[in-house]
Protein backbone atom coordinates (compact mmCIF):
# COMPACT_ATOMS: atom_id res chain seq x y z
CA UNK A 1 0.00 0.00 0.00
CA UNK A 2 2.83 2.34 0.86
CA UNK A 3 4.21 2.29 -2.62
CA UNK A 4 0.87 3.29 -4.09
CA UNK A 5 0.22 6.21 -1.75
CA UNK A 6 3.81 7.45 -2.14
CA UNK A 7 2.95 8.82 -5.58
CA UNK A 8 -0.10 11.00 -5.14
CA UNK A 9 -2.14 11.93 -8.22
CA UNK A 10 -1.21 15.59 -7.77
CA UNK A 11 2.46 14.74 -7.70
CA UNK A 12 2.09 12.67 -10.86
CA UNK A 13 0.33 15.51 -12.64
CA UNK A 14 3.08 17.92 -11.62
CA UNK A 15 5.66 15.55 -12.94
CA UNK A 16 3.86 15.22 -16.25
CA UNK A 17 3.67 18.95 -16.59
CA UNK A 18 7.36 19.35 -15.86
CA UNK A 19 8.06 16.71 -18.46
CA UNK A 20 5.99 18.61 -21.03
CA UNK A 21 7.67 21.88 -20.15
CA UNK A 22 11.10 20.37 -20.47
CA UNK A 23 10.29 18.80 -23.79
CA UNK A 24 8.92 22.12 -25.06
CA UNK A 25 12.03 23.99 -23.95
CA UNK A 26 14.45 21.63 -25.66
CA UNK A 27 12.30 21.65 -28.79
CA UNK A 28 12.39 25.44 -28.82
CA UNK A 29 16.17 25.41 -28.45
CA UNK A 30 16.46 22.99 -31.34
CA UNK A 31 14.11 25.01 -33.51
CA UNK A 32 16.13 28.12 -32.74
CA UNK A 33 19.08 26.59 -34.57
CA UNK A 34 17.00 26.02 -37.68
CA UNK A 35 15.58 29.52 -37.37
CA UNK A 36 19.07 30.99 -37.14
CA UNK A 37 20.28 29.06 -40.14
CA UNK A 38 17.26 30.17 -42.12
CA UNK A 39 17.74 33.75 -40.96
CA UNK A 40 21.40 33.81 -41.92
CA UNK A 41 20.66 32.37 -45.33
CA UNK A 42 17.80 34.75 -45.94
CA UNK A 43 19.68 37.88 -44.91
CA UNK A 44 22.65 36.83 -47.05
CA UNK A 45 20.41 36.41 -50.07
CA UNK A 46 18.54 39.67 -49.47
CA UNK A 47 21.77 41.57 -48.80
CA UNK A 48 23.51 40.12 -51.84
CA UNK A 49 20.58 40.71 -54.14
CA UNK A 50 21.44 44.22 -55.43
CA UNK A 51 24.95 43.14 -56.42
CA UNK A 52 23.80 39.90 -58.02
CA UNK A 53 21.01 41.68 -59.89
CA UNK A 54 23.47 44.27 -61.17
CA UNK A 55 26.36 42.01 -62.21
CA UNK A 56 24.52 38.70 -62.72
CA UNK A 57 26.92 35.83 -63.41
CA UNK A 58 29.74 38.20 -64.26
CA UNK A 59 30.11 38.69 -60.50
CA UNK A 60 31.65 35.24 -60.43
CA UNK A 61 33.84 35.58 -63.49
CA UNK A 62 35.34 39.08 -63.29
CA UNK A 63 38.56 39.97 -61.50
CA UNK A 64 37.84 43.69 -61.29
CA UNK A 65 37.13 45.16 -57.83
CA UNK A 66 36.84 48.91 -58.07
CA UNK A 67 34.93 50.91 -55.43
CA UNK A 68 35.54 54.13 -57.37
CA UNK A 69 33.71 53.02 -60.49
CA UNK A 70 31.45 50.69 -58.50
CA UNK A 71 32.49 47.60 -60.46
CA UNK A 72 32.78 44.37 -58.50
CA UNK A 73 33.77 40.84 -59.48
CA UNK A 74 34.52 38.02 -57.04
CA UNK A 75 37.01 36.04 -59.08
CA UNK A 76 40.15 37.19 -57.23
CA UNK A 77 38.86 36.38 -53.72
CA UNK A 78 37.37 33.09 -54.95
CA UNK A 79 40.70 32.20 -56.52
CA UNK A 80 42.60 33.23 -53.38
CA UNK A 81 40.27 31.26 -51.12
CA UNK A 82 40.49 28.09 -53.18
CA UNK A 83 44.23 28.27 -53.81
CA UNK A 84 45.25 29.04 -50.21
CA UNK A 85 42.94 26.31 -48.91
CA UNK A 86 44.21 23.79 -51.44
CA UNK A 87 47.86 24.58 -50.69
CA UNK A 88 47.15 24.49 -46.95
CA UNK A 89 45.73 20.98 -47.37
CA UNK A 90 48.73 19.99 -49.44
CA UNK A 91 51.06 20.97 -46.59
CA UNK A 92 48.81 19.87 -43.74
CA UNK A 93 47.70 16.41 -44.87
CA UNK A 94 51.11 14.67 -44.80
CA UNK A 95 52.02 16.23 -41.45
CA UNK A 96 48.64 15.43 -39.90
CA UNK A 97 48.83 11.89 -41.23
CA UNK A 98 52.27 11.52 -39.69
CA UNK A 99 51.08 12.82 -36.33
CA UNK A 100 48.04 10.54 -36.32
CA UNK A 101 49.98 7.44 -37.33
CA UNK A 102 52.65 8.17 -34.77
CA UNK A 103 50.09 8.66 -32.02
CA UNK A 104 48.07 5.52 -32.77
CA UNK A 105 50.64 3.05 -34.04
CA UNK A 106 54.16 4.00 -33.10
CA UNK A 107 54.37 6.27 -30.07
CA UNK A 108 55.48 4.74 -26.78
CA UNK A 109 52.79 5.08 -24.13
CA UNK A 110 54.61 7.82 -22.22
CA UNK A 111 54.78 10.08 -25.27
CA UNK A 112 51.24 9.46 -26.50
CA UNK A 113 49.49 11.70 -24.01
CA UNK A 114 51.79 14.75 -24.10
CA UNK A 115 51.78 14.86 -27.90
CA UNK A 116 48.03 14.24 -28.05
CA UNK A 117 47.36 17.06 -25.58
CA UNK A 118 49.73 19.37 -27.44
CA UNK A 119 47.83 18.76 -30.66
CA UNK A 120 44.56 19.63 -28.92
CA UNK A 121 46.07 22.77 -27.36
CA UNK A 122 47.31 23.88 -30.76
CA UNK A 123 43.72 23.73 -31.97
CA UNK A 124 42.72 26.08 -29.14
CA UNK A 125 45.15 28.89 -30.05
CA UNK A 126 43.10 31.92 -31.23
CA UNK A 127 43.55 32.59 -34.93
CA UNK A 128 44.66 36.19 -34.37
CA UNK A 129 47.76 34.84 -32.65
CA UNK A 130 48.60 32.81 -35.73
CA UNK A 131 48.07 35.99 -37.73
CA UNK A 132 50.46 38.06 -35.63
CA UNK A 133 53.01 35.31 -35.62
CA UNK A 134 52.65 34.88 -39.38
CA UNK A 135 53.20 38.58 -39.99
CA UNK A 136 56.01 39.32 -37.56
CA UNK A 137 57.87 36.01 -37.40
CA UNK A 138 57.08 33.76 -40.33
CA UNK A 139 56.90 36.35 -43.12
CA UNK A 140 60.34 37.89 -42.50
CA UNK A 141 61.89 34.44 -42.32
CA UNK A 142 60.24 33.39 -45.57
CA UNK A 143 61.17 36.69 -47.19
CA UNK A 144 64.81 36.48 -46.25
CA UNK A 145 65.58 32.80 -46.45
CA UNK A 146 62.94 30.79 -48.27
CA UNK A 147 61.45 32.90 -51.02
CA UNK A 148 64.77 34.05 -52.58
CA UNK A 149 65.74 30.40 -52.81
CA UNK A 150 62.39 29.49 -54.41
CA UNK A 151 62.73 32.31 -56.92
CA UNK A 152 66.29 31.37 -57.75
CA UNK A 153 65.92 27.61 -57.95
CA UNK A 154 62.33 26.98 -58.99
CA UNK A 155 61.66 30.24 -60.82
CA UNK A 156 63.60 29.40 -64.00
CA UNK A 157 61.90 26.01 -64.40
CA UNK A 158 59.42 25.62 -67.25
CA UNK A 159 55.71 25.58 -66.28
CA UNK A 160 56.01 25.44 -62.46
CA UNK A 161 58.56 28.27 -62.60
CA UNK A 162 55.76 30.78 -63.12
CA UNK A 163 54.48 29.99 -59.64
CA UNK A 164 57.72 31.16 -58.05
CA UNK A 165 58.58 34.39 -59.82
CA UNK A 166 58.48 38.02 -58.78
CA UNK A 167 59.85 39.85 -55.77
CA UNK A 168 59.93 38.20 -52.34
CA UNK A 169 57.32 40.19 -50.44
CA UNK A 170 57.22 37.88 -47.47
CA UNK A 171 53.46 38.15 -47.32
CA UNK A 172 51.30 36.64 -50.06
CA UNK A 173 49.38 33.54 -51.12
CA UNK A 174 52.12 31.10 -50.14
CA UNK A 175 52.64 32.57 -46.68
CA UNK A 176 48.89 32.56 -46.05
CA UNK A 177 48.79 28.91 -47.10
CA UNK A 178 51.57 28.05 -44.63
CA UNK A 179 49.77 29.76 -41.77
CA UNK A 180 46.50 28.07 -42.71
CA UNK A 181 48.24 24.71 -42.87
CA UNK A 182 49.60 25.15 -39.36
CA UNK A 183 46.12 26.11 -38.16
CA UNK A 184 44.32 23.12 -39.62
CA UNK A 185 46.93 20.48 -38.78
CA UNK A 186 45.58 19.93 -35.24
CA UNK A 187 42.04 19.43 -36.56
CA UNK A 188 42.96 17.00 -39.29
CA UNK A 189 45.41 15.16 -37.04
CA UNK A 190 42.82 14.78 -34.27
CA UNK A 191 40.18 13.37 -36.61
CA UNK A 192 42.64 11.04 -38.30
CA UNK A 193 43.83 9.78 -34.93
CA UNK A 194 40.26 9.02 -33.89
CA UNK A 195 39.64 7.24 -37.18
CA UNK A 196 42.81 5.16 -36.91
CA UNK A 197 41.76 4.16 -33.43
CA UNK A 198 38.61 2.57 -34.85
CA UNK A 199 40.73 0.05 -36.78
CA UNK A 200 40.32 -3.22 -34.83
CA UNK A 201 43.50 -4.62 -33.30
CA UNK A 202 42.70 -8.05 -34.64
CA UNK A 203 42.63 -6.69 -38.20
CA UNK A 204 46.11 -5.25 -37.74
CA UNK A 205 47.23 -8.51 -36.15
CA UNK A 206 45.96 -10.32 -39.23
CA UNK A 207 48.27 -8.16 -41.30
CA UNK A 208 51.21 -8.80 -38.99
CA UNK A 209 50.26 -12.48 -38.94
CA UNK A 210 50.86 -12.65 -42.69
CA UNK A 211 54.38 -11.36 -42.25
CA UNK A 212 53.68 -7.69 -42.86
CA UNK A 213 55.89 -5.03 -41.32
CA UNK A 214 54.48 -2.05 -39.41
CA UNK A 215 54.91 0.06 -42.55
CA UNK A 216 52.98 -2.47 -44.63
CA UNK A 217 50.21 -2.84 -42.05
CA UNK A 218 49.77 0.93 -41.90
CA UNK A 219 49.60 1.40 -45.66
CA UNK A 220 47.76 -1.74 -46.63
CA UNK A 221 45.44 -2.40 -43.71
CA UNK A 222 44.99 0.72 -41.58
CA UNK A 223 44.75 3.28 -44.38
CA UNK A 224 42.32 1.36 -46.62
CA UNK A 225 40.13 0.64 -43.60
CA UNK A 226 40.15 4.26 -42.47
CA UNK A 227 40.00 5.90 -45.89
CA UNK A 228 36.54 7.45 -45.73
CA UNK A 229 37.09 8.75 -42.22
CA UNK A 230 40.40 10.27 -43.24
CA UNK A 231 38.70 12.09 -46.09
CA UNK A 232 36.08 13.31 -43.63
CA UNK A 233 38.82 14.76 -41.43
CA UNK A 234 40.47 16.45 -44.38
CA UNK A 235 37.15 17.98 -45.40
CA UNK A 236 36.63 19.39 -41.90
CA UNK A 237 40.10 20.95 -42.12
CA UNK A 238 39.24 22.31 -45.55
CA UNK A 239 36.03 23.84 -44.21
CA UNK A 240 38.04 25.65 -41.58
CA UNK A 241 40.71 26.79 -44.04
CA UNK A 242 38.09 28.21 -46.40
CA UNK A 243 36.49 30.35 -43.72
CA UNK A 244 39.55 31.44 -41.74
CA UNK A 245 39.70 35.23 -41.65
CA UNK A 246 42.02 36.94 -39.23
CA UNK A 247 45.22 34.98 -39.71
CA UNK A 248 44.88 35.16 -43.48
CA UNK A 249 44.13 38.89 -43.50
CA UNK A 250 47.40 39.50 -41.70
CA UNK A 251 49.64 37.71 -44.14
CA UNK A 252 48.00 37.51 -47.57
CA UNK A 253 48.59 41.11 -48.72
CA UNK A 254 44.95 41.93 -49.49
CA UNK A 255 45.27 42.66 -53.18
CA UNK A 256 42.30 42.04 -55.49
CA UNK A 257 44.48 40.48 -58.10
CA UNK A 258 45.08 37.05 -59.52
CA UNK A 259 48.81 36.69 -59.84
CA UNK A 260 50.32 33.60 -61.39
CA UNK A 261 53.03 33.64 -58.75
CA UNK A 262 52.31 32.11 -55.36
CA UNK A 263 54.63 34.69 -53.86
CA UNK A 264 52.39 37.53 -55.01
CA UNK A 265 49.89 39.11 -52.64
CA UNK A 266 46.26 38.15 -53.09
CA UNK A 267 43.08 38.05 -51.10
CA UNK A 268 40.45 35.61 -49.92
CA UNK A 269 36.72 36.01 -49.54
CA UNK A 270 36.79 36.35 -45.78
CA UNK A 271 39.86 38.60 -45.81
CA UNK A 272 38.19 40.96 -48.30
CA UNK A 273 35.05 41.21 -46.18
CA UNK A 274 36.97 41.82 -42.97
CA UNK A 275 39.16 44.47 -44.57
CA UNK A 276 36.59 46.43 -46.47
CA UNK A 277 33.31 46.26 -44.60
CA UNK A 278 34.05 49.23 -42.37
CA UNK A 279 34.81 51.48 -45.31
CA UNK A 280 32.16 50.15 -47.67
CA UNK A 281 30.21 53.20 -48.71
CA UNK A 282 27.41 52.83 -51.22
CA UNK A 283 24.81 50.09 -51.40
CA UNK A 284 26.40 48.22 -54.28
CA UNK A 285 29.76 47.99 -52.48
CA UNK A 286 28.13 46.65 -49.31
CA UNK A 287 25.92 44.30 -51.29
CA UNK A 288 28.93 42.94 -53.19
CA UNK A 289 30.69 42.15 -49.92
CA UNK A 290 27.59 40.36 -48.65
CA UNK A 291 27.44 38.44 -51.91
CA UNK A 292 31.02 37.35 -51.24
CA UNK A 293 29.87 36.13 -47.84
CA UNK A 294 27.02 34.19 -49.42
CA UNK A 295 29.50 32.54 -51.79
CA UNK A 296 31.74 31.51 -48.90
CA UNK A 297 28.75 30.15 -47.04
CA UNK A 298 27.81 28.07 -50.05
CA UNK A 299 31.34 26.70 -50.53
CA UNK A 300 31.84 25.76 -46.86
CA UNK A 301 28.33 24.32 -46.66
CA UNK A 302 29.06 21.98 -49.54
CA UNK A 303 32.40 20.94 -48.02
CA UNK A 304 30.96 20.29 -44.55
CA UNK A 305 28.00 18.41 -46.01
CA UNK A 306 30.32 16.18 -48.01
CA UNK A 307 32.41 15.52 -44.89
CA UNK A 308 29.36 14.61 -42.80
CA UNK A 309 28.12 12.29 -45.49
CA UNK A 310 31.43 10.45 -45.59
CA UNK A 311 31.65 10.13 -41.81
CA UNK A 312 28.09 8.78 -41.78
CA UNK A 313 29.03 6.15 -44.31
CA UNK A 314 31.99 5.16 -42.16
CA UNK A 315 29.85 4.84 -39.05
CA UNK A 316 27.30 2.73 -40.86
CA UNK A 317 30.02 0.40 -42.02
CA UNK A 318 31.54 0.17 -38.53
CA UNK A 319 28.12 -0.72 -37.14
CA UNK A 320 27.37 -3.37 -39.73
CA UNK A 321 30.71 -5.10 -39.24
CA UNK A 322 30.52 -5.06 -35.44
CA UNK B 1 67.54 -26.33 -50.13
CA UNK B 2 67.78 -24.85 -53.59
CA UNK B 3 69.37 -21.46 -54.14
CA UNK B 4 66.07 -19.85 -55.01
CA UNK B 5 65.99 -16.34 -56.42
CA UNK B 6 62.82 -15.53 -54.56
CA UNK B 7 62.64 -13.22 -51.60
CA UNK B 8 63.93 -14.80 -48.43
CA UNK B 9 60.56 -14.16 -46.87
CA UNK B 10 58.76 -16.40 -49.33
CA UNK B 11 59.55 -20.07 -48.82
CA UNK B 12 59.45 -22.02 -52.04
CA UNK B 13 58.89 -25.33 -50.36
CA UNK B 14 55.80 -27.32 -51.17
CA UNK B 15 53.01 -27.03 -48.62
CA UNK B 16 53.54 -29.11 -45.58
CA UNK B 17 57.30 -28.99 -45.84
CA UNK B 18 59.70 -31.55 -44.42
CA UNK B 19 59.27 -34.36 -41.98
CA UNK B 20 57.01 -37.35 -41.59
CA UNK B 21 53.85 -37.25 -39.54
CA UNK B 22 54.82 -36.97 -35.92
CA UNK B 23 58.19 -35.31 -36.50
CA UNK B 24 58.65 -32.44 -34.07
CA UNK B 25 58.29 -28.94 -35.59
CA UNK B 26 57.85 -26.77 -32.51
CA UNK B 27 59.55 -27.53 -29.26
CA UNK B 28 58.73 -25.44 -26.20
CA UNK B 29 61.12 -25.56 -23.27
CA UNK B 30 60.59 -23.92 -19.89
CA UNK B 31 58.40 -21.22 -21.31
CA UNK B 32 57.22 -18.52 -18.92
CA UNK B 33 55.06 -15.65 -20.11
CA UNK B 34 54.27 -12.33 -18.47
CA UNK B 35 51.76 -9.56 -19.10
CA UNK B 36 53.65 -6.85 -17.27
CA UNK B 37 54.03 -8.33 -13.82
CA UNK B 38 51.37 -11.00 -13.96
CA UNK B 39 52.48 -14.40 -15.10
CA UNK B 40 50.23 -16.06 -17.68
CA UNK B 41 52.26 -19.19 -18.51
CA UNK B 42 54.29 -21.20 -16.06
CA UNK B 43 57.15 -23.42 -17.16
CA UNK B 44 55.48 -24.88 -20.24
CA UNK B 45 57.21 -27.82 -21.92
CA UNK B 46 55.68 -29.44 -24.96
CA UNK B 47 56.14 -30.09 -28.65
CA UNK B 48 53.98 -29.75 -31.76
CA UNK B 49 54.24 -32.53 -34.31
CA UNK B 50 54.14 -32.24 -38.07
CA UNK B 51 51.02 -33.24 -40.00
CA UNK B 52 49.04 -33.40 -36.81
CA UNK B 53 46.41 -31.23 -35.21
CA UNK B 54 47.13 -30.32 -31.62
CA UNK B 55 44.19 -28.89 -29.70
CA UNK B 56 44.57 -26.69 -26.63
CA UNK B 57 41.65 -26.78 -24.25
CA UNK B 58 40.98 -25.31 -20.83
CA UNK B 59 38.81 -22.76 -19.07
CA UNK B 60 39.04 -19.04 -19.95
CA UNK B 61 42.23 -17.43 -18.75
CA UNK B 62 44.17 -20.69 -18.66
CA UNK B 63 46.78 -19.30 -21.05
CA UNK B 64 45.99 -21.30 -24.18
CA UNK B 65 45.57 -18.25 -26.43
CA UNK B 66 48.64 -16.68 -24.86
CA UNK B 67 50.63 -19.78 -25.73
CA UNK B 68 49.38 -19.71 -29.30
CA UNK B 69 50.48 -16.09 -29.67
CA UNK B 70 53.99 -17.06 -28.62
CA UNK B 71 54.38 -19.39 -31.61
CA UNK B 72 54.33 -16.47 -34.07
CA UNK B 73 55.48 -13.85 -31.57
CA UNK B 74 52.26 -11.90 -32.00
CA UNK B 75 52.58 -10.87 -28.36
CA UNK B 76 55.67 -8.83 -29.30
CA UNK B 77 53.40 -6.15 -30.78
CA UNK B 78 52.47 -5.05 -27.29
CA UNK B 79 54.85 -3.46 -24.82
CA UNK B 80 55.17 -5.28 -21.52
CA UNK B 81 54.32 -8.70 -22.98
CA UNK B 82 57.32 -10.90 -22.43
CA UNK B 83 58.26 -14.52 -22.97
CA UNK B 84 61.13 -16.36 -21.28
CA UNK B 85 62.52 -19.77 -22.04
CA UNK B 86 62.95 -21.21 -25.48
CA UNK B 87 60.63 -22.04 -28.34
CA UNK B 88 62.37 -23.95 -31.11
CA UNK B 89 61.00 -24.09 -34.65
CA UNK B 90 62.96 -26.77 -36.51
CA UNK B 91 65.68 -26.30 -33.91
CA UNK B 92 65.90 -22.52 -34.17
CA UNK B 93 64.90 -20.46 -31.13
CA UNK B 94 62.21 -18.02 -32.29
CA UNK B 95 62.39 -16.05 -29.05
CA UNK B 96 65.93 -14.94 -29.90
CA UNK B 97 66.07 -11.17 -30.47
CA UNK B 98 67.79 -11.67 -33.81
CA UNK B 99 64.84 -13.52 -35.31
CA UNK B 100 63.03 -11.58 -38.06
CA UNK B 101 59.40 -11.74 -36.94
CA UNK B 102 58.06 -11.00 -40.42
CA UNK B 103 59.84 -14.08 -41.80
CA UNK B 104 58.68 -16.12 -38.83
CA UNK B 105 55.06 -15.16 -39.52
CA UNK B 106 55.46 -16.17 -43.14
CA UNK B 107 56.27 -19.65 -41.86
CA UNK B 108 53.78 -19.69 -39.01
CA UNK B 109 50.33 -18.53 -40.13
CA UNK B 110 47.46 -17.58 -37.86
CA UNK B 111 43.68 -17.52 -38.11
CA UNK B 112 41.80 -15.48 -35.53
CA UNK B 113 38.67 -15.82 -33.47
CA UNK B 114 36.71 -13.35 -35.57
CA UNK B 115 36.86 -13.35 -39.36
CA UNK B 116 39.11 -10.44 -40.30
CA UNK B 117 38.84 -9.84 -44.04
CA UNK B 118 40.80 -6.79 -45.14
CA UNK B 119 38.83 -3.93 -46.73
CA UNK B 120 39.59 -5.09 -50.27
CA UNK B 121 38.52 -7.66 -52.83
CA UNK B 122 38.51 -11.41 -52.25
CA UNK B 123 41.43 -11.80 -54.61
CA UNK B 124 43.43 -9.05 -52.94
CA UNK B 125 42.73 -10.54 -49.53
CA UNK B 126 44.28 -13.85 -50.54
CA UNK B 127 47.09 -12.17 -52.46
CA UNK B 128 47.90 -9.86 -49.53
CA UNK B 129 50.77 -11.86 -48.03
CA UNK B 130 52.13 -12.91 -51.41
CA UNK B 131 52.36 -9.33 -52.59
CA UNK B 132 54.39 -8.43 -49.50
CA UNK B 133 57.18 -10.58 -50.89
CA UNK B 134 57.11 -8.34 -53.98
CA UNK B 135 58.96 -10.69 -56.33
CA UNK B 136 56.09 -12.62 -57.75
CA UNK B 137 54.79 -12.63 -61.30
CA UNK B 138 51.19 -11.86 -62.12
CA UNK B 139 50.48 -15.38 -63.34
CA UNK B 140 52.14 -16.99 -60.35
CA UNK B 141 50.07 -14.76 -58.09
CA UNK B 142 46.86 -15.82 -59.81
CA UNK B 143 47.84 -19.49 -59.53
CA UNK B 144 48.70 -19.22 -55.86
CA UNK B 145 45.43 -17.45 -55.05
CA UNK B 146 43.44 -20.13 -56.84
CA UNK B 147 45.38 -22.89 -55.13
CA UNK B 148 44.83 -21.33 -51.71
CA UNK B 149 41.10 -20.87 -52.26
CA UNK B 150 40.85 -24.49 -53.41
CA UNK B 151 42.74 -25.70 -50.36
CA UNK B 152 40.37 -23.71 -48.18
CA UNK B 153 37.48 -25.43 -50.00
CA UNK B 154 35.87 -22.22 -51.20
CA UNK B 155 37.08 -21.83 -54.78
CA UNK B 156 33.75 -22.87 -56.28
CA UNK B 157 31.86 -20.40 -54.09
CA UNK B 158 33.94 -17.36 -54.99
CA UNK B 159 35.58 -18.02 -58.35
CA UNK B 160 33.04 -15.82 -60.13
CA UNK B 161 33.29 -12.91 -57.72
CA UNK B 162 36.99 -12.65 -56.93
CA UNK B 163 36.87 -8.90 -57.34
CA UNK B 164 34.03 -8.26 -54.94
CA UNK B 165 34.69 -6.92 -51.46
CA UNK B 166 35.75 -9.69 -49.07
CA UNK B 167 33.55 -8.19 -46.37
CA UNK B 168 30.47 -9.00 -48.43
CA UNK B 169 30.85 -12.74 -47.77
CA UNK B 170 29.00 -14.60 -45.03
CA UNK B 171 30.73 -15.06 -41.68
CA UNK B 172 31.77 -18.63 -42.42
CA UNK B 173 33.02 -17.72 -45.88
CA UNK B 174 34.95 -14.81 -44.43
CA UNK B 175 36.66 -17.14 -42.00
CA UNK B 176 37.59 -19.58 -44.75
CA UNK B 177 38.85 -16.61 -46.74
CA UNK B 178 41.15 -15.89 -43.81
CA UNK B 179 42.27 -19.52 -43.90
CA UNK B 180 42.94 -19.22 -47.63
CA UNK B 181 44.85 -16.00 -47.04
CA UNK B 182 47.10 -17.86 -44.62
CA UNK B 183 47.48 -20.91 -46.88
CA UNK B 184 48.53 -18.75 -49.82
CA UNK B 185 51.87 -18.24 -48.13
CA UNK B 186 52.41 -22.00 -47.89
CA UNK B 187 53.17 -21.81 -44.20
CA UNK B 188 54.73 -24.66 -42.28
CA UNK B 189 52.62 -24.24 -39.16
CA UNK B 190 49.11 -22.82 -38.84
CA UNK B 191 47.70 -21.49 -35.59
CA UNK B 192 43.94 -21.31 -35.11
CA UNK B 193 42.70 -19.17 -32.22
CA UNK B 194 39.11 -20.32 -31.60
CA UNK B 195 38.42 -20.14 -35.32
CA UNK B 196 34.72 -20.99 -35.05
CA UNK B 197 33.81 -19.06 -31.90
CA UNK B 198 31.99 -16.38 -33.87
CA UNK B 199 30.31 -18.71 -36.39
CA UNK B 200 26.95 -20.45 -36.66
CA UNK B 201 26.82 -24.28 -36.57
CA UNK B 202 26.71 -24.76 -40.36
CA UNK B 203 29.65 -22.43 -40.95
CA UNK B 204 31.48 -24.10 -38.08
CA UNK B 205 31.05 -27.44 -39.80
CA UNK B 206 32.48 -26.14 -43.06
CA UNK B 207 35.50 -24.60 -41.34
CA UNK B 208 36.07 -27.83 -39.43
CA UNK B 209 36.03 -29.83 -42.67
CA UNK B 210 38.62 -27.47 -44.09
CA UNK B 211 40.72 -27.82 -40.97
CA UNK B 212 40.53 -31.60 -41.08
CA UNK B 213 41.83 -31.76 -44.63
CA UNK B 214 44.65 -29.38 -43.77
CA UNK B 215 45.64 -31.53 -40.81
CA UNK B 216 47.03 -34.14 -43.16
CA UNK B 217 49.58 -31.70 -44.57
CA UNK B 218 50.40 -29.11 -41.97
CA UNK B 219 51.46 -28.80 -38.39
CA UNK B 220 48.37 -27.27 -36.81
CA UNK B 221 47.67 -25.88 -33.36
CA UNK B 222 44.13 -24.95 -32.45
CA UNK B 223 42.76 -23.27 -29.36
CA UNK B 224 39.12 -24.06 -28.72
CA UNK B 225 36.46 -23.72 -26.07
CA UNK B 226 34.44 -26.38 -27.79
CA UNK B 227 35.39 -29.76 -26.37
CA UNK B 228 33.53 -31.70 -29.07
CA UNK B 229 35.49 -29.78 -31.64
CA UNK B 230 38.77 -30.74 -30.02
CA UNK B 231 37.64 -34.35 -29.85
CA UNK B 232 36.48 -34.40 -33.48
CA UNK B 233 39.45 -32.65 -35.02
CA UNK B 234 42.63 -33.17 -33.12
CA UNK B 235 45.21 -35.91 -32.92
CA UNK B 236 46.75 -34.55 -29.75
CA UNK B 237 45.00 -32.64 -26.99
CA UNK B 238 46.61 -30.45 -24.36
CA UNK B 239 44.72 -29.38 -21.27
CA UNK B 240 45.80 -26.15 -19.62
CA UNK B 241 44.70 -24.62 -16.36
CA UNK B 242 45.75 -21.32 -14.74
CA UNK B 243 48.88 -21.03 -16.84
CA UNK B 244 50.01 -24.59 -16.32
CA UNK B 245 50.06 -27.38 -18.87
CA UNK B 246 48.22 -30.06 -16.89
CA UNK B 247 48.20 -32.91 -19.32
CA UNK B 248 48.88 -33.59 -22.97
CA UNK B 249 48.36 -36.77 -24.94
CA UNK B 250 46.55 -38.53 -27.79
CA UNK B 251 43.08 -37.02 -28.05
CA UNK B 252 41.21 -40.29 -27.59
CA UNK B 253 43.04 -41.04 -24.38
CA UNK B 254 42.59 -37.48 -23.10
CA UNK B 255 38.84 -37.70 -23.51
CA UNK B 256 38.29 -41.29 -22.36
CA UNK B 257 41.03 -42.09 -19.86
CA UNK B 258 42.89 -38.96 -18.76
CA UNK B 259 45.60 -39.48 -16.22
CA UNK B 260 44.99 -36.28 -14.32
CA UNK B 261 41.89 -35.79 -12.22
CA UNK B 262 41.40 -32.15 -13.25
CA UNK B 263 41.54 -33.12 -16.92
CA UNK B 264 38.88 -35.70 -16.23
CA UNK B 265 36.71 -33.14 -14.46
CA UNK B 266 37.08 -30.68 -17.33
CA UNK B 267 36.44 -33.03 -20.25
CA UNK B 268 33.43 -34.53 -18.50
CA UNK B 269 32.02 -31.09 -17.85
CA UNK B 270 32.28 -31.04 -14.10
CA UNK B 271 34.01 -27.64 -14.18
CA UNK B 272 35.18 -25.03 -16.61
Amino acid sequence: MNTVTAISPRHAAGQRQRERLFRGATLAAALLVLLLLGGVTLSLIVGAWPALAQFKLSFLTREIWNPVTDQYGALAPIYGTLVTSFLALLFAIPVSFGIAIFLTELAPAWLKRPVGVAVELLAAVPSIIYGIWGLFVLSPVLQRHVQPWLIEVLGPLPLVGKLFQGPPFGIGILTASFVLAIMIIPFIAAVMRDVFETVPDVLKESGYGLGATTWEVIWQVVVPYARTGMIGGVMLGLGRALGETMAVTFVIGNAHRIGTSLLAPGTTISASIANEFAEAVGDLYTSSLIALGALLFLITFVVIAAARLMLMRLERRALSSA
Amino acid sequence: MSASEASPRLPEKSPGAPGAAGAVRFEVKHLNFFYGKSQALKDINLSLADKQITAFIGPSGCGKSTLLRVFNRMYALYPGHRAEGSVLLDGEDILAPTVDVASLRFRVGMVFQKPTPFPMSIFDNVAFGLRLSRRITRSELTDRVEEALKDAAMWDEVKDKLHEDGRGLSGGQQQRLCVARTLALRPEVILFDEPTAALDPISTLRVEETLQSLGERYCIAIVTHNLQQAARLSDITAFMYLGDLIEMGPTEQMFTAPKNRRTDDYVTGRFG
